[in-house]
Order: structure tokens, then C-alpha cells, then sequence
């Protein structure tokens, strides 16, 4: 009888170990003569339990983690009775009271089996959007309400409409992969767990739009994600999903992965045009909007990962069945990626809505260091920290922009009380300065002088405090894009909140 | 009798299979480095001349990005992740850890040549941090213990 294991190779999974337990599964395996068929998948999110091997017992998958070599032999000899072990992995509250939509199958197939995505309902969006025409197609979108998930929250559909309706003889569709805030994940996890996907959403953008070429600007930092992407592209290309004759459909559509050169500001979307074109990843003023003058300064549709990844699942279920989640203006589902101090790390796909100290001390379990959560910086380094007093604020786009921040693209740190808010404003500016492509003087300047500023402040200067604050509204409200127009966020979010990591250091100077 | 190949003519060779790419600079910055550990200065003008760019335009793009070496690197690289996820964890006593170790500063290299140290931002292995990324491996959960056994690994 064959034994049926699965275990992720995705990054997380791998740099907790997940290769030498395959290796160890392998061996012990046929040390005993027994029949293995082990299945690398992706992650199913839950990062604390990983290298989480999952065994098939009467057709239920058992989970059993997080695993080491060592554990490997007791799993072979009955997985039930393992001393880690977990139980039918669905039933993990984690996992159980998530909506999983757009992550529907990432941990649960084989990311480069096309046979695998198929049988979990892949290409089903995409063999309908073939029947609509591009206005119906880009009609389903802006019925479901999608927002860009990169962070900005600009109707998809809106953009997608712009760029239909652009005369080119040739339009693009451009993936932003540049996933390069600290504490979020979601992009890599769904390029390693489940490629066909991404592709999926990319070509019914080029069915919809009328773009037949696509490309994924993927950052450097993610080896696994490249590898994964570039083989699952090539497998679409040999099946007929991409290429001059989509599913036998007589439309073209075809795609190739490009790798950035370790540069945040790339995420923005005029300097990630700017890097694929081979220039300096330099920000571009808007207008002309990359949806009419984009990639090569033709209409181009730039969207997130997810974006991307959650137009199948539209096409598949109906714009219907994803506008009746979340909250306000903000529909559908959101992949909160819950990072830094805590007890549950990982993804935890929902709906919007959830109070935020609701993921924080329930869903994330609080902090892994046990001491009491201080601030938790939402949306990335261009995010702003909140703290445990703002725990009531709904995750939506607009909750989070009336309480002075942003949701970013979903990523939430959370930091326990050791943590020194005045040395995270001077990171955020530190970072900013290091960052900044240099177009325009109040980023490339400003994050400069602002770290000078915070070391003011430190050093006992409570004068420097106003000229802070002034320093900030002016890199607001003049900088040409979110690296320099946000990194206040953090900085007077920290001052605002936490007044006494300002002040203390004066009073000890004095 | 076939002689070594030229710089020139790897160079050549390497943006010859790039021809007809949309924005081809960066794929082919990419395999010089891959090449050659390193963009050395002798690529810059083959590249602007395939390219049809002025040698200042292909310096330009090849300074703007952190990624692209104007000399090689020591035998191992070790980027420690220094963004805020990591930082929550204690990244910044890793990286105190490992210079001490490695007697570098980030962004150097042991004079042995052995081993240069990075910072880098975010690996997205922010669930399982301080992450590092070692001669291209991920590895997660590095604490200050584990940072100095892997750097003095390396050197050993």
C-alpha cells in the first residue's frame, strides 16, 4: 500500500528545515522497504508548525509538526500516534476559521502539477472568461469590488476599463512581484504554493484588457519563488494554457519572468516600469498614468500579486460570491500576513473587517516572547504603528486611513514592550534614505535630514521634535511616490503614540 | 587551436542571447554577474555597445541597483535581513553577532576573502525571522547564537 505524505518546499518551510526532512523521509522510507509517495506542496500559512508534514489517513490529511529529522521514523510507524502529531490539518482553528479563497489551494497541491490545479478547480475562471468579451470581463471585476492589493487599493476593474479601452497595437500586463515591505509574505507564498494561479488571473487580465504579452517583475530576494514561477510558466506554455492559441481558444496570451536587482523603491509601480525597461528604477511622474502610457509607454496594466492571483477565483465562483465578503468599500477577502513577535505566525486568509486586536492577540496568539504586545506596524516600512489603544480598528482600507494609517499590502509586525519606538522612526527614515531612487528632493533629502533629526531628539534636543513633524509634512505632501509620501507614517506614528520613547532619552541628557 | 574566450567575448556572447528582449539590461547584468561573480568594467562598454546605450546609461543602471557587484565578493555571501519583522525577533543582535564573529562591519569582507556580509530587507520569511540568506539558501530563525555558528562555519 502506498504511503501518501506531503511536505512544502516553500521558502519559510525550507529555511525551518523542510529539505532534510524530505531527505530523511526518503531514506527511512526505503530503509524499510515501504512505498512513499511524497508530495512537496506549498505552505498552508502556519509558519509555527512548519516543516508540518502531512499524512493521508483515510483520506484525510493528518498534520504532524513542526518536524526534524528525527521525527521522521515515528511518522512512518503511525502518524496518528506521533507525538506532534496535529490532527486532520483542516480542523486547525488557525486554518479552520480562515476564508480561503484566493489561497484556496496553496499548501494543499502540488504548485507545478497542472493536473493537481486543474482537479482543485484551476482554469475554470479562465475557461469562462473565454466565452466573455473584454468588456464583460472587466465588468466581472468591478462587480466584485477587487482592490489593488499591493497596498494603493485602486479599483481593479477601473484600471483594467482605462487600459480596454486605450488604442495600442500592443497593451501589457505587468505582475508587480516586488514584495519587498518587511512582514509580508503572501506574494511569495502564492508564487511558491500555487504558480498556475498567478498565471491564470494574468492571462484573463490579457483577455480582458486585450494585452497578449505579460510579465512578472520578481524580486531577486525570492530564489524559490523565481525557480517555481519560471518552471510553472514554461509548463503552462507546453500545455496550451499560454501561448498564440490559449486553451485552443484562437487568442494569444504569453508571459515571461523577470528578476529585479534588490531595489524597495522597484515596488512602486513607475519604477518597476522603469527597472523592466532596463533604465534606473527612478519613480515617473503621473500622469500619464501607466494605463495608457505604460511599459515601453504602452497601455499597461500594473497589478499586485494577489490582484492577479484572485481574478481566477472571481471568474471561477462569480464577482458575486467575493463581493458578499468583507466590510464598507472594502470586498472580498484579504490574506492578512501576521510577522514579527509572535506566537502564530503565518497567513491567515479572511474576510475584511476583523478588529485588529482580534488578529493580534487571538488569531497571532499575542507575542512569542510573552511579554505584553506594544505596537504593531501595519502595512510594511511605510506603514504606521499602532497601538494596543487603536486595537479596535477594523482591517478595511478606509478604517485604516481614518485612523492614520494604511493597510498596506496586508502585513502586520508585531513587537513586544522591549521595543524602542524612537529607534523604529529613525529605521524608517534610515531605510527610506537608503531606498530612495533620488527623483525627487524631499525623499532623497529629507529621509537624510530625518535621520539627523530622530538623532537629535535622542541626544537630548527636544527642539528638534517640531522640526520633525514639519519635516514629515513636507515629505508628505511633496514627494513623488509612497517611499517618501509614507515613510512618515512609522515615523510620527511612533512619535505620536509613543511620546515617551522621545522624551525619556531628554530627560536622561538633562 | 581554439583560444579562451575574451571577456568581450563572453560578454558579447551573453547579450547576443538576449537580442530581440524587451528591456534586455537587466537579464544581461544578471548572467555577467552570474558569470563573473562580478559586472566587471570590461562588460560596461560590450554591453553599451550591444545595446546601443552610451557606457555612461549602462553604469547609470548598474549603480542604481544593490544587487550588481563592481568587484567579486568573498567565497560566501551572508545577507543577515535587518527590516522591522526581523527586528522584532532581535535581527539586530544576530547582526552584532556575526560582524563580531567575522571581525567585519556589514557590507565587508573578511580579509581571507572568505566571507562578505550583507544586509539585505526582507526575505518574506517574516513568520520565521531574524532570516538570513546563505550562498543563496534560506534559513530562518537565526538568533544571535545560531548567526555566529553559521558565519564561523563558513570560515572554517
Amino acid at each position: 500500500m502506498t504511503l501518501t505524505v506531503y511536505l512544502p518546499r516553500d521558502a519559510a518551510a525550507k529555511a525551518l528545515g523542510s529539505e532534510a526532512v524530505a531527505a530523511a523521509l526518503l531514506d527511512e522510507a526505503a530503509r524499510r522497504g515501504l512505498d512513499l509517495r511524497l508530495v512537496r506542496t506549498g505552505t498552508r500559512g502556519m509558519i509555527w508548525l512548519e516543516p508540518l508534514a502531512e499524512v493521508m489517513i483515510d483520506g484525510v490529511r493528518h498534520g504532524v509538526g513542526p518536524m526534524t529529522p528525527a521525527d521522521v521514523p515515528a511518522l512512518l510507524d503511525d502518524a496518528g500516534a506521533h507525538p506532534k502529531a496535529l490532527g486532520p490539518v483542516d480542523d486547525i482553528p488557525f486554518l479552520a476559521r480562515q476564508t480561503r479563497l484566493t489561497f484556496q489551494r496553496c499548501g494543499v497541491i502540488d504548485p507545478l502539477s497542472l493536473e493537481d490545479y486543474a482537479a482543485h478547480g484551476g482554469l475554470a475562471g479562465l475557461r469562462r472568461a473565454l466565452g466573455m468579451t473584454g468588456a464583460e470581463i472587466v465588468q466581472e471585476v468591478t462587480d466584485s469590488g477587487l482592490r489593488g492589493r499591493g497596498g494603493a487599493g485602486f479599483p481593479t476593474g477601473i484600471k483594467w476599463k482605462t487600459v480596454l479601452g486605450a488604442e495600442a497595437p500592443q497593451k501589457y500586463i505587468v505582475c508587480n512581484a516586488d514584495e519587498g515591505d518587511s512582514g509580508t509574505f503572501a506574494d511569495r507564498m502564492i508564487m511558491e504554493g500555487d504558480p498556475f494561479c498567478l498565471i491564470e488571473g494574468m492571462a484573463i487580465a490579457g483577455l480582458g484588457v486585450g494585452a497578449t504579452r505579460g510579465y512578472v517583475y520578481l524580486r531577486s530576494e525570492y530564489p524559490d519563488a523565481i525557480e517555481v514561477m519560471t518552471r510553472a510558466v514554461d509548463i503552462a506554455r507546453a500545455s496550451g494554457v499560454l501561448g498564440a492559441d490559449v486553451l485552443g481558444s484562437g487568442r494569444a496570451f504569453d508571459m515571461e519572468i523577470r528578476v529585479g536587482a534588490g531595489a524597495y523603491v522597484c515596488g512602486e509601480e513607475t519604477s518597476l516600469l522603469n527597472s523592466l525597461e532596463g533604465k534606473r528604477g527612478v519613480v515617473r511622474a503621473k500622469p500619464p498614468l501607466p494605463a495608457l502610457e505604460g511599459f515601453l509607454g504602452r497601455p499597461t496594466v500594473v497589478n499586485n500579486v494577489i490582484s492577479l492571483a484572485t481574478v481566477p477565483v472571481i471568474f471561477e465562483k462569480g464577482a458575486r460570491h467575493y463581493a458578499e465578503f468583507g466590510l464598507g468599500r472594502s470586498r472580498g477577502t484579504i490574506p492578512l500576513q501576521i510577522a514579527g513577535n509572535v506566537r502564530f505566525g503565518g497567513l491567515f486568509e479572511t474576510a475584511f473587517g476583523l478588529p485588529l486586536g482580534e488578529i493580534v492577540n487571538d488569531i497571532a496568539g499575542g507575542t512569542a516572547s510573552g511579554r505584553p504586545v506594544k505596537a504593531v506596524q501595519v502595512g510594511g516600512p511605510l506603514g504606521a504603528y499602532f497601538p494596543v489603544s487603536e486595537f479596535d480598528t477594523p482591517f478595511g482600507y478606509e478604517e485604516f486611513d481614518g485612523a492614520g494609517g494604511l493597510i498596506g499590502h496586508a502585513g502586520l509586525v508585531v513587537f513586544d514592550d522591549s521595543a524602542d519606538m524612537l529607534r523604529m522612526a529613525r529605521f524608517a527614515m534610515e531605510f527610506c534614505a537608503i531606498e530612495s531612487c533620488g527623483k525627487c528632493t524631499p525623499c532623497r533629502i529629507g529621509a537624510v535630514r530625518g535621520v539627523e533629526t530622530v538623532d537629535r531628539i535622542a541626544a537630548g534636543d527636544a527642539g528638534a521634535i517640531p522640526l520633525l513633524t514639519d519635516l514629515c509634512e513636507t515629505m508628505k505632501a511633496g514627494s513623488l511616490c509612497a517611499l517618501g509620501g509614507f515613510t512618515p507614517y512609522p515615523v510620527l506614528s511612533a512619535l505620536t503614540h509613543f511620546p515617551d520613547d522621545f522624551a525619556t532619552r531628554k530627560e536622561a541628557a538633562e | 587551436m581554439t583560444h579562451p574566450d575574451t571577456l568581450p567575448d563572453q560578454v558579447a556572447r551573453i547579450c547576443a542571447a538576449h537580442a530581440g528582449r524587451e528591456g534586455p539590461l537587466l537579464p544581461i547584468l544578471h548572467d555577467v554577474q552570474a558569470s563573473f561573480g562580478h559586472v566587471p568594467a570590461g562588460a560596461v562598454p560590450v554591453i553599451a555597445e550591444a545595446l546601443n546605450l552610451t557606457r555612461a546609461e549602462v553604469h547609470g543602471v548598474m549603480s542604481f541597483y544593490h544587487d550588481f557587484r563592481d568587484a567579486p565578493a568573498g567565497r560566501h555571501v551572508v545577507k543577515i535581513c535587518r527590516s522591522e519583522a526581523c527586528q522584532a525577533v532581535g535581527a539586530d543582535a544576530s547582526i552584532a553577532a556575526a560582524e563580531a564573529a567575522l571581525g567585519v562591519p556589514m557590507g565587508g569582507t573578511t580579509a581571507d576573502g572568505a566571507v562578505t556580509l550583507e544586509p539585505v530587507y526582507c526575505l518574506g520569511l517574516c513568520a520565521c525571522g531574524p532570516a538570513a540568506l546563505v550562498d543563496g539558501e534560506v534559513v530562518g530563525r537565526v538568533d544571535a547564537a545560531r548567526a555566529e555558528a553559521i558565519v564561523k562555519g563558513l570560515r572554517a
